[in-house]
């Protein structure tokens, strides 16, 4: 398989989400900003390159479990943002019918089971959803999208230990963005890297630069295709770092300014972009190109989703039970 | 009682996060035992604020940032506190409790039983609770059955800030595990507290306003919302009583049941959802007691709907009572009765 840098069709489509990502979170930190959305947001501005790479090794009915932070996953594993948009601006058109908000944005129709709201809460549902795959012989794969933080719980614990016994198809994805919250993985954690951790449940694991697509991409495809032909569960740590405040009530306190603008110069877009240039694949143009259909089309889903009317109240009483 | 503070008590005012950080302070200092962990309480200042600068005061060893492992924290709470220590424990979110029950229903509650009372656990567990945030479904639930149902556990819940602050130290003064369930919106509200070490003793309500046509009994964030309708009830020309029960477990019946013996009519306002919500339980005191026989109408509930919290606002607000609902519900109840 060539580099995506050196592949013109791959080079434009890891762009395109990247920048998606990206400009789908400064529109709603925009939006937010003004008062246009309630509740709170999980941004992951500058961790693009971790659910970008992921997906481009997943078929479409492969299946994610994501997180809190997880508009970067929903989008690279192919939602509509103008439905995602719509579920923010609490319409009827989003995808939860206003019901759900960004923490619990789901596509099942691309196989993304949900954000979730509790941390290490899609774990053991990526087990499960392995579980399913193996027993129904579909060769599916799940990936679990997790961060570091998420590995200070039980539920993180159990479900890799259940998918290591049956070796599932699952691939635990860590984004180790180098905080949960406030409390940095390096003190959190006794390891050098998280993915030690994996012998001790018996699985490979391995760390890779996050902000790297490219590093991103080939580990998941390796750890796929050893889940597709039946060799069980992998573990990958992926280096990377949140921008922006855990939420909107971070004030930043347990960082440095110097530490936030290092990582900054490590963005993983114009890296690539970099790459792309070099190998000659795709000119300042067509990289230019890419930049202004991303910025139409997310203009125009933000419209529509806009303009869509709000969510409504009635028939909540019925919406608690499937009929 | 209507008045919480006593005349002539020193008080400050406080927000209801100053008041919990300065029974902290307060029980700190005064305790070697007494220290607090949980999930960013310490330079982060904790998710809502509740601890705010507290670190450069207490330092590390007082106030531990612990990592996100909430069965582990409040089983090390547990620990703690049956060899010798002072535990309070925060859980970022109500909701997590979920992932902690284990170590507080099986262990924590039940351990001074089990073991013949050989061992006290005196544990204090904080957890904020309610929606009104736009948090959504996991992040938004109030849970006070869930605690009050299981024997061993005491619960209590703040409305006020002087009772934030005097419900957590008496309930670090407790040889028990205490719940102590804060709400969301209440942490910046503000009011008058008693400075220094006052305490709210647990299992006593506060009746926070007198009136003789009905007994509003309410908790968590629904007494402000009670006062402001007995405010508008009042202008009507109906003369409500505003029950706060504080303490859920042990309930102090006897104030509500000598209020509504003497109104013959009682709204229960809670935000939980009504099936089976701790209100369920004071409803059936009331059927069960001899006030039974002075009601002049049915005992009404008004509950937060049977349905997850959802995220959009108007639908957030549409799942739990607001002013609008009780003035409504206690008119109808004077009305028609
Ligand atoms: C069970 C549970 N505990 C705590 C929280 C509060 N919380 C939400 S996100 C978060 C930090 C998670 O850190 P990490 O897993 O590293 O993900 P990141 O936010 O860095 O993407 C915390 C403590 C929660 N949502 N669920
Ligand atoms: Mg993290």
């Amino acid at each position: 398989m060539n580099p995506l840098a050196q592949d013109a069709e791959a080079a434009k489509s890891v762009l395109k989400t990247m920048w998606m990502i990206r400009r789908f979170e400064e529109a709603v930190e925009d939006l937010y900003g003004r008062g246009m959305m309630h509740g709170t947001m999980h941004l992951s501005i500058g961790q693009e390159a971790v659910p970008t790479g992921a997906c481009l090794a997943l078929n479409k009915d492969d299946y994610i479990t994501s997180t809190h932070r997880g508009h970067g996953h929903c989008i690279a594993k192919g939602a509509d943002i103008e439905r995602m948009m719509a579920e923010l601006l609490a319409k009827e058109s989003g995808y939860c019918r206003g019901r759900g908000g960004s923490m619990h944005i789901a596509d099942t129709t691309t196989g993304n089971l949900g954000a979730n709201g509790i941390v290490a809460g899609g774990v053991p549902i990526a087990t499960g959803a392995a579980l399913s795959a193996h027993m129904r012989g579909t060769k599916q794969v799940a990936v679990c999208f997790h961060g570091d933080g998420a590995m200070g719980e039980g539920a993180w614990h159990e479900g890799v230990v259940l998918a290591a016994m049956w070796q599932l198809p699952v691939v635990f994805l860590c984004e180790n963005n180098h905080y949960g919250m406030s409390m940095a993985s390096e003190k959190a954690f006794n390891l050098e890297k998280l993915s030690d951790r994996a012998k001790g449940y018996g699985i490979p694991g391995v760390t890779v630069d996050g902000n790297d697509v490219q590093a991103v991409r080939d580990a998941v495809q390796e750890a796929v295709d050893r889940a597709r032909s039946g060799g069980g569960p992998t573990f990958i740590e992926a280096l990377t770092y949140r921008w922006r405040g855990h939420s909107k009530s971070d004030k930043n306190l347990y960082r440095t300014r110097e530490e936030i603008e290092e990582w900054r110069t490590h963005d993983p877009i114009p890296a690539f972009e970099a790459r792309v240039l070099q190998a000659g694949t795709l000119t300042e143009t067509d990289l230019e190109e890419i930049r202004n259909q991303v910025r139409d089309e997310l203009r125009s889903a933000v419209q529509r989703a806009n303009a869509a009317p709000d969510a409504t109240a009635d028939g909540l009483l019925e919406a608690v039970y499937a009929s | 009682m209507v008045d919480e503070v006593v005349e002539g008590t020193e008080t400050k005012v406080m927000t209801y996060a100053e008041a919990i950080r300065d029974a902290l302070r307060v029980a700190i200092a005064e305790d070697d035992r007494v220290f607090m962990m949980g999930e960013d309480v310490g330079i982060y200042g904790g998710a809502f604020g509740v601890t705010g600068e507290l670190i450069n005061e207490v330092g590390t060893e007082r106030l531990r940032d612990t990592t996100i492992s909430e069965l582990g924290i409040v089983g090390a709470g547990v620990g703690a506190a049956i060899t010798g220590m002072r535990p309070i424990v925060e859980l970022q979110f109500s909701d997590f409790s979920a992932q902690a029950m284990d170590q507080i229903a099986n262990q924590a509650a039940k351990i001074h039983f089990m073991l013949g009372g050989a061992v006290n656990v005196p544990l204090v567990i904080r957890a904020p609770g309610g929606s009104g945030t736009g948090a959504a479904a996991q992040h938004s639930q109030s849970l006070e059955t869930w605690f009050v149902h299981i024997p061993g556990l005491k619960v209590v819940m703040p409305a006020t800030p002087d009772d934030a602050k005097g419900l957590l130290l008496a309930a670090l003064d407790d040889p028990n595990p205490v719940v102590v369930l804060e709400h969301k919106l209440l942490y910046k509200t503000s009011g008058d507290v008693r400075v220094g070490d006052a305490r709210t003793p647990l299992g006593v309500a506060a009746i926070r306003r007198e009136g003789k046509d009905l007994t509003i009994v309410a908790t968590g964030v629904m007494v402000s919302r009670a006062m402001e309708a007995a405010e508008q009830l009042a202008a009507a020309g109906v003369d409500a009583t505003v029950i706060d029960p504080r303490t859920l477990k042990p309930l102090d019946s006897k104030t509500i049941l000598a209020s509504v013996t003497a109104t013959g009519r009682v709204l229960l306002v809670q935000e939980a959802a009504g099936t089976l919500g701790f209100m369920s339980e004071v409803a059936a005191i009331i059927a069960e007691s001899e006030t039974f026989a002075h009601l002049r109408a049915p005992v009404r509930r008004l509950s937060g709907l049977d349905i997850p919290i959802p995220y959009a606002p108007k639908l957030e607000r549409a799942a739990v009572p607001q002013v609008e609902d009780i003035v409504a519900a206690a008119t109808a109840l004077v009305t028609e009765w």
